[in-house]
């Protein structure tokens, strides 16, 4: 069985699946931000005339986040906000991050580094990036708000199809100034924006097994930009490594695949002569090395969201940035992860540097990711950023452009403001 | 009968049919206003009336790709359309079934704006041209949530069951 064959199995109670089955697998955790007001309201929709009072399952198996639009832009979202907020008081849901610098960031930074996710889970959260919790080895998919009130109401998904895996297998060394979010952008390039749909990546070879956390967490992130419903990396040592640094104390079992497990597709990729990449407008999967917009001028850069808004990343970016100006005629912006990953930033100095470089500092959530509030671009301007998504009006404007790239090519380019692909061997 | 008012291409994302500026507001009854938002004057002959309900939009492939956000299966529910495509994005299709908006999976179909479409049986027929097309059925577990009206019916039916027993 492949991974996610082993994780249903068990979540249903049987020996062996295969893909195509249909199962209700138990879940372990039920994760929502802001549309958790949907859900509520789908919840108690389905309580409706039933005489049943409304009581959410397992209030320890949810997770509520808020970073969508924190502190709340308008006056409907503060009331959605409030709304959850006495929900999850009246439903005693501990795992609950309001807009606070000691608790709060984005929703899948938290899942990972308060520890919430183990290899083996099946979890659900209702955001399409619910993907990145695969870099522990747990089948992790977004679902819809109904969904989730279903998943509130029975504890279960009810209409699980076992996917059919692809193999993905990457091995070779990275160029000192390629990162996993090339990779990333390298393989949806290769298989297209649909070219894992219904499908799940499960991820093996000497790339994987020596990547970090920080790194795997963008490869799954970013897993449903090629379509697919999960982007499992198996549990190893650093699964174990991570989780013990973010404070879980008991014994980290892992879920691999067998080795006869079936596979409907193998892509190999071999990391050795692999380019500094760009997702360009208007799709996650028109990728192409950075040279080829080289010189081309950028509006505004972006480092942040919940796929490249760790510490490393603003690490990497500092670096480049220390003693350093952003180009006057572009702007830069910086929203962490995580209040931790803040604080952090905070205490070794990047923010200062990044301050002091011209940069925009703003508070963790998912700020202009998703042009909801702040970070709004004009028409025809164009967006460099560490992002997930490039669609039309995803940073808030239909007639701008958004590139999607690693932190150092946005923090190079910062500087530039143009295009510009990172020296080697400099970082 | 349903009239083809819009055709579009590869990979219509949710941030397309319902922009992330509009996410704050949630309700079904309120999210039709923002259909298609950034396409301006297919979103105002919506809104309108001049597009009446129950009028077919057809596209390409991975329609509803991207957010998992349910405003984009509900906003477009309001107008009760019929979403044809060559194939859909996973989020997209399931939301879709749970809040009861009809998607068919057709990969041959051929039409052209202003086409008028009939459903007949596991066919879409173009009444214009003449010609006919296969559907893909829905797997048969989704296909127990559509006949049951939608997810929330569906799962209220499996908790009033499991409290009888
Ligand atoms: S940072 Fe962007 S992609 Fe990540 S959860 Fe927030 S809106 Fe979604």
């Amino acid at each position: 069985m492949t991974v996610v064959e082993k994780i249903l199995a068990k979540a249903t109670g049987q020996k062996s699946v295969k893909a195509g089955d249909v199962l209700e697998p138990s879940v372990d955790v039920a994760m929502s931000h802001e549309n958790a007001a949907l859900v509520i309201n789908q919840f108690n929709e389905v309580y409706q005339g039933t005489g049943i009072e409304p009581k959410v399952w397992n209030p320890d198996k949810i997770a509520i986040i808020f970073d969508h639009r924190v502190p709340a832009e308008s006056s409907k979202t503060a009331t959605n906000q409030k709304k959850i907020r006495d929900f999850v008081g009246a439903n005693n849901i501990k795992r609950f991050h309001d807009i606070r610098s000691d608790e709060g960031g984005i929703c899948h930074q938290i899942l990972a580094e308060y520890g919430y996710i183990r290899p083996g889970f099946v979890v659900v959260g209702t955001d399409s990036h619910t993907t990145t919790h695969g870099a522990f080895g747990s089948f992790a998919f977004g679902i819809g708000a109904t969904e989730m009130a279903t998943v509130w109401t029975l504890g279960k998904v009810l209409n699980v199809e076992v996917p059919e895996t692809i193999k993905v297998i990457v091995n070779g060394k990275f160029s000192s100034n390629v990162y996993p979010k090339d990779l990333i952008l390298h393989l949806i390039g290769k298989i297209s924006a649909q070219g894992a749909n219904f499908k799940v990546l499960e991820f093996h070879g000497e790339v994987i097994k020596n990547m970090p956390m920080s790194g795997r967490l963008v490869l799954s992130n970013m897993a449903v930009e090629a379509g697919a419903t999960a982007g499992i990396i198996p549990g190893d040592d650093e699964t174990a490594f991570y989780l013990k640094e973010h404070g879980v104390t008991e014994k980290i079992e892992y879920v691999t695949p067998d080795a006869d497990a079936n596979y409907c597709q193998v892509v190999e990729i071999n990391v050795d002569d692999l380019v500094p990449m760009l997702a360009c407008p208007h799709t996650v999967d028109n990728v192409k090395p950075v040279t080829s917009f080289k010189g081309k001028h950028v509006d505004q850069i972006v480092i942040g969201s919940c796929t490249n808004g760790r510490i490393d990343d603003l690490e990497i970016a500092a670096n480049i940035l220390n003693g350093k100006k952003v180009a006057h005629g572009t702007r830069m912006l910086i929203f962490p992860a995580s209040w931790n990953i803040y604080k952090d930033a905070m205490k070794k100095g990047y923010l200062e540097t990044f301050a002091s470089a011209g940069a925009v500092i703003m508070n963790p959530g998912c700020g202009c990711c998703l042009g909801v509030h702040q970070g709004a671009l004009g028409d025809g301007e164009v967006a460099l950023s560490t992002t997930n998504r490039n669609f039309k009006g995803r940073m808030g404007n239909p007639k701008a452009e958004v590139y999607l790239c690693s932190p150092a090519v946005a923090a190079t380019s910062a500087i530039s403001g143009e295009i510009t692909e990172p020296a080697k061997g400099e970082l | 009968m349903a009239k083809v008012i819009y055709k579009f291409g590869d990979d219509i994302s949710t941030d397309a049919i319902y922009p992330g500026r509009y996410m704050a507001t949630v309700l079904p009854t309120e999210t039709p206003q923002f259909c298609f938002a950034d396409y301006t004057e297919l979103n105002e002959k919506l809104k309108s009336g001049e597009y009446a309900k129950g009028s077919a939009i057809v596209a390409d492939n991975n329609f509803g790709c991207g957010s998992s956000r349910e405003q984009a299966a509900s906003t477009l529910r309001g107008y009760e359309m019929l979403v044809i495509a060559k194939n859909f994005a996973r989020i997209f299709l399931q939301n879709s079934i749970n809040v009861g908006l009809n998607l068919i999976t057709c990969p041959d179909i051929e039409v052209n704006i202003g086409d008028e479409l009939e459903l007949k049986g596991d066919k879409v027929l173009n009444k214009t041209t003449g010609k006919s097309f296969e559907i893909i059925p829905l797997p048969k577990a989704r296909q127990s949530i559509v006949d049951a009206g939608g997810l929330i019916p569906y799962t209220r039916k499996i908790l009033v069951d499991s409290t009888k027993k």
